[in-house]
Formats: structure tokens, C-alpha cells, sequence
């Protein structure tokens, strides 16, 4: 009987434990929450402290200023247009081409070498930091390829295509996921009626697989927002005093042309200034430009303390941005997983 | 007779399209590999360049990185020091920190509160890291100094490195989550049935079975921590010290290469190579975590 009195005394005594073990269970619930809490406190102790710095800054005067040596002048004008022309760069060029991939490499791709080369390169892709990218585009773009043409260089194009780059993986993920979702009888059911393959996927898949897709890609847009690093080695200026066009109110100023020889600012200057492309690089993806990360991070990077509250000020229009995009997002896949039903 | 023409006509011009198209489809797929092409034969050629003169040798095993001193000397070793610091401080915050988290929200909270939970703690990753980067310099440095470290320098990794931890704690978190709660509630019932508590089955059996995920997670966000930029680069400072102490100024491999775009560097230059061989060993490294990473949840998937 000494084996049995051996093997009972072991539970006796795991139950003898039972409140301690309850108390740690319950203890690390306490625990838990706080982590989470933590990770939300420093969220909002970020955004608590961006505002009271920036608050006092943030107006309409501040939001139409050009940047200036003097701080109290000095606004985010050519940054924030700067970013919105970047940013429709990167989505005309990133968009298309990572769908287009995304589908392929979900409705076509057959089972190949050549496919898991394309699959294990946008996985690995996706884990490349930001800032080679910008190696990249230094090299390739502005010293490479790019010499001598007016759309590379250090100009809108360029950061836009770099960014593009930079979330391709993000968008080709998404969207393979998402026309993945979509079911099989879907398909079925259009080749039943004769349709193509391509007619299968541009008439049923793709609508089904869009509202996934977009917001796959409003988060990777939201992304290349805030992105800083790469457009360092693009070279975006820190001091940018206009804007990607011309306006109306230029026109018959003069100003110094590549070649140092004075001009004037024609009607046809303005136009042509409005165009994405123009021959001798009037179009606005051939300008110079600025961003708001990094005219946030030259402020930042001022010892001057009203420089810091400028910083705080960009910083605030950069938060509401990308916490309002990736809202969007948020919400439209919540309300996504509770709609379809397949 | 016509009407079989017709139709021949339209299927043959139909198929040129589908061909047409999915050629298309197929360059766009394979821009991923151009990509990686380009990315690689950039890095290495302009790199080849700076080895040409700097031996490799020198570049390996050299204890100062001085490209801009009059008598320059590039070895890697104080930027390496710089970046594998600020990410082991930021590691030390967010292992602990991010897998408290998991654990909780996979094994402990109600559906709904993971589902209300998660995607805000996912807007933590989404916050640019230049925004990190001010919060770095102007409330953690002052917060530290206030509380505990009151010789703490203006630029230190100690600040920069909990900062990226921040960052990494929702990828950390979420990762993990995702592969505690692919675990079956088989194996959780059968922890149950035995009297385990909750915390006894999350530590004993979810975790466990898990690992491979987890360890995935982990290394994941070591590589993002390696190749972030902003925080360390405004934060972290910007002269090269090899040191171990975290409470120092130092430079990491991110924050020289930024240093020396905002320069405006000439092509062809030294210091121009420089970047580009900085920029391959940092590439080497986050390939390496990535490799590992793949290589760990191949490796230890517990099928189910």
C-alpha cells in the first residue's frame, strides 16, 4: 500500500496549493492589464504631450506659412503640400503594381520556381528597414539611371517612387489576402457562364476582394506618410519656400533658371507648372520639395526650444493624419468581418 | 459559315487578351525580385567601391569609425555596438511588456475586449517614428533624469532604445498572440482537466506550443528594432562610441547613414561608399533575424 499512499501524496499536496495558485491566476490578470495599459499610456502620454507643446502653435497662420529662419514666422505650408503630392505619387504608382501582383500571384501564378522566387522576395522585402530603400534611390535614381533626367533626381518623383517601393510588399500582401477570401464558388460560377479567366477576376473577384484591398492599402499609404529615413537619402530639402506649382499670383515675377540667367514666370510657365510632366522639368514631379516628417525633424533637431514647438505643431498634423487613416481602416474591417458572410 | 468565323475571330482576339493581360500581371509580380536585384547589386557595388579602400580587414576588426576626422578610420565595430544596445534595451521593454500582453489577451480577455483591444494597441506601430523620436528626446531623457538617472546625457541610447521597444511592443504582442491562439483548446482542456489554472495552462501548454510562433515574433521585432532610424538618430546622438553602457550618446549603423545624407554627400566620395557599406552590413543583419526567424517556425511548428 506504500506505492498508492506515494502517488496520493503529490495531489494531496497540489491541492493544499490551490489558493496560492488562484491568487497568481487571478494576479496575473492585474498584470496583464497593466502591460496593455502601458503599451495604451504611452500612446496617450505621446499624444497628450505632442499637443500641450504644439497647441499653441497650431493655427491657420502656421498651416499657410512657408518655413523661415525665424521660428514664431515659420510655417508648414510647402510640407504639407509636399507630403499630399508625394503621397498621390507613391498611390498612382504602388497601387496598381501591387494589386496587379497581389492577383497574380493568387489567380495565376502556376506552382513554380519562379513563383516561390516572388513569393520569398516580397516576404523578405517586407522585412528590409526603410532607410535602404533610400540607399537604394540614392544610388539607382539620383546618381544612377537618373542622371541628367529632370523627373529624378531630388524631386517629388523620386520620393514618390522610393515609397512606392518601400510598401509594395505591404499592398501585394493585402491584396493576396484579401482575393484569397473570396470563395472559390465565386469563380466557379462565372467560368460556368462562359466567362474568361480574366472576366472571372475583373468582374467578380476584384469587386469582392476591393474594400479588403483598400484597407490594406489606406495603412500602407498611412505608412509612407510618416516615413522619414529613405527621403533623407533623397534628399528632400529642409527649407522649402514654395510650392510644387505655380500659382496665379506668380506669374511675371522673374527668377533665376538652371542656368543662372534671369526670367520671367510666363502664363504658359503657370500651366505647364500644373502638369504632373512637362518638357525641361516645368511638370510638378520634377520639383524640389519637402514633407512634413522632415521639416518635423529639422525643427526637432534645432537647439533653438521655439523650434520644438514648431516640431510639436508639425507633429500633431502628422499624428492626426496617420491615427485617422489607420482609424478608417480599422473601422472599415470591423465592419467588413461583420458583413460578409459568406 | 460567317457566324463560325465571328466567333473564331472574337475567342482568338479574347485569348491575345488574356495572354496580354496576364503578361502584364506577371511583370508586376516580378518587380518583387527587381526590386531585390537592384537592392542587393546597389549595396554591393558601391560597397566593392569603399572596400577598395578600405580593406575589409580593417573594416571587421577596427575599434573607431571616424569617416569625417582628418585621419579617418572605418571600423564597423562602434555602430554595430551602437545598434545592437539601443535594440537589446528596446528588447528588454518589449519582450517582457509585449508577451505580458499576448498571454492576457489570448488566454485570459473576453473576445470582445481582444477584438476592441488589439487594433488600438496596432496604432502604436503606426505612429511615424520621427514622432518617436521627439517624444525620445523631450519626455523620456527629461522623465529620466527627474526620476533616476539625473547625469544622463541629452543624447543617449538608454532613452531611444525604450522608445523603440514601445514601437516593437505591438508587433511582439500581436505576433505572439496570433500564434498562442492558433494552439488548439484541445490541448488547453486537457491542462483544465488536470486542475491547471488558466496561468498554469498559458505558461505550461498554450506557450510552449506556441514557441515557434512566438520566437518568430521576437526575432521580427529585433529587426525592426535593428533597422529603425528616426529615434536613434535624433535621440540616440551622433558621434560613434564604442561602449556597452547604455546611459551613453552613441551612434548606430541607421543614424550615421542619416547623418551623412542630411549632408548632402557627394557621389563618388568616401564618405558616400561609406553609407552603402554601412547600409549592406545592416542589410546582412536584418536578413540574417529574418532567415533565423522563417527558419525557427519552419523548424518547431507543432502541427496540429
Amino acid at each position: 500500500m506504500a506505492a498508492t499512499q506515494d502517488a496520493e501524496a503529490p495531489a494531496t499536496r497540489e491541492i493544499a496549493n490551490l489558493p496560492l495558485r488562484n491568487l497568481l491566476d487571478r494576479s496575473f490578470i492585474f498584470w496583464g492589464i497593466l502591460a496593455t495599459v502601458l503599451g495604451l499610456g504611452v500612446l496617450g502620454a505621446l499624444v497628450f504631450d505632442l499637443v500641450a507643446d504644439g497647441a499653441p502653435k497650431l493655427n491657420l497662420k502656421f498651416l499657410a506659412s512657408f518655413p523661415s529662419s525665424s521660428a514664431a514666422e515659420a510655417g508648414i505650408l510647402s510640407a504639407w503640400v509636399g507630403s499630399i503630392f508625394v503621397v498621390l505619387t507613391t498611390a498612382l504608382i504602388s497601387v496598381p503594381l501591387g494589386v496587379m501582383a497581389g492577383v497574380y500571384l493568387e489567380e495565376y501564378a502556376p506552382r513554380n520556381p519562379i513563383t516561390s522566387a516572388i513569393e520569398i522576395t516580397v516576404n523578405n522585402l517586407a522585412g528590409v528597414p526603410s532607410i535602404i530603400y533610400g540607399l537604394l534611390a540614392l544610388s539607382l535614381f539620383i546618381y544612377g539611371i537618373g542622371q541628367g533626367n529632370a523627373l529624378f533626381g531630388q524631386t517629388i518623383f523620386t520620393a514618390g517612387l522610393t515609397l512606392s517601393l518601400l510598401i509594395l510588399p505591404t499592398i501585394i500582401i493585402t491584396a493576396r489576402e484579401s482575393v484569397r477570401a473570396v470563395p472559390r464558388g465565386i469563380r466557379e460560377a462565372a467560368f460556368a457562364v462562359g466567362a474568361t479567366k480574366w472576366q472571372a477576376t475583373s468582374h467578380h473577384v476584384l469587386p469582392y476582394a476591393t474594400p479588403g484591398i483598400f484597407t490594406g492599402v489606406i495603412i500602407a499609404l498611412s505608412r509612407a506618410i510618416g516615413e522619414t529615413a529613405p527621403l533623407i537619402l533623397v534628399g528632400a530639402l529642409t527649407f522649402v519656400a514654395f510650392l510644387p506649382f505655380t500659382g496665379p499670383a506668380d506669374v511675371g515675377q522673374t527668377y533665376y533658371d538652371m542656368g543662372g540667367n534671369e526670367a520671367v514666370i510666363s502664363q504658359g510657365d503657370m500651366l505647364l507648372s500644373w502638369l504632373p510632366w512637362a518638357p525641361g522639368g516645368q511638370g510638378w514631379l520634377s520639383q524640389s520639395f519637402t514633407v512634413l516628417p522632415i521639416q518635423m525633424f529639422n525643427w526637432t533637431s534645432r537647439p533653438e526650444k521655439e523650434f520644438l514647438e514648431n516640431a510639436a505643431a508639425a507633429g500633431v498634423v502628422l499624428l492626426v493624419i496617420t491615427l485617422a487613416l489607420n482609424g478608417v481602416a480599422i473601422w472599415m474591417r470591423a465592419r467588413l468581418r461583420r458583413q460578409i458572410r459568406w | 459559315m460567317t457566324m463560325d468565323a465571328t466567333r473564331d475571330f472574337t475567342q482568338r482576339r479574347l485569348r491575345l487578351g488574356e495572354r496580354a493581360i496576364e503578361a502584364a500581371l506577371f511583370l508586376a509580380a516580378a518587380a518583387a525580385i527587381f526590386i531585390t536585384v537592384a537592392i542587393a547589386w546597389t549595396l554591393i557595388t558601391e560597397s566593392l567601391h569603399f572596400f577598395d579602400t578600405v580593406p575589409l580587414s580593417k573594416f571587421l576588426t577596427d575599434t573607431v569609425w571616424s569617416p569625417l576626422f582628418e585621419n579617418p578610420r572605418y571600423g564597423i565595430a562602434p555602430l554595430l555596438c551602437g545598434t545592437l544596445l539601443t535594440t537589446l534595451v528596446g528588447l528588454a521593454l518589449a519582450v517582457p511588456v509585449g508577451l505580458m500582453v499576448a498571454i492576457y489577451l489570448s488566454e485570459f480577455a473576453s473576445p470582445r475586449a481582444r477584438e476592441t483591444i488589439k487594433p488600438v494597441l496596432e496604432l502604436l506601430a503606426a505612429v511615424p517614428t520621427v514622432i518617436y523620436g521627439y517624444f525620445a528626446l523631450t519626455v523620456v531623457t527629461p522623465f529620466l533624469r527627474a526620476t533616476i538617472l539625473p547625469d544622463l546625457p541629452t543624447f543617449n541610447m538608454l532613452s531611444a532604445g525604450l522608445v523603440i521597444g514601445v514601437l516593437i511592443i505591438p508587433y511582439i504582442a500581436s505576433l505572439s498572440e496570433d500564434a498562442m491562439r492558433a494552439v488548439p483548446n484541445a490541448l488547453r482542456e486537457g491542462s483544465f482537466a488536470m486542475g491547471g489554472t488558466r496561468l498554469e495552462t498559458a505558461v505550461n501548454v498554450a506557450f510552449p506550443a506556441a514557441i515557434s510562433g512566438i520566437a518568430g515574433a521576437l526575432i521580427l521585432g529585433m529587426s525592426r528594432a535593428v533597422g529603425e532610424t528616426m529615434i536613434v538618430a535624433i535621440a540616440g546622438g551622433q558621434q560613434p562610441n564604442f561602449t556597452i553602457d547604455p546611459t551613453e550618446s552613441a551612434a548606430t549603423v541607421t543614424a550615421y547613414i542619416a547623418q551623412v545624407a542630411i549632408g548632402d554627400v557627394a557621389a563618388g566620395t568616401i564618405e558616400y561608399y561609406s553609407i552603402f557599406a554601412a547600409g549592406f552590413a545592416l542589410l546582412l543583419m536584418t536578413l540574417a533575424f529574418n532567415l533565423l526567424a522563417f527558419w525557427l517556425q519552419r523548424r518547431f511548428r507543432e502541427e496540429y
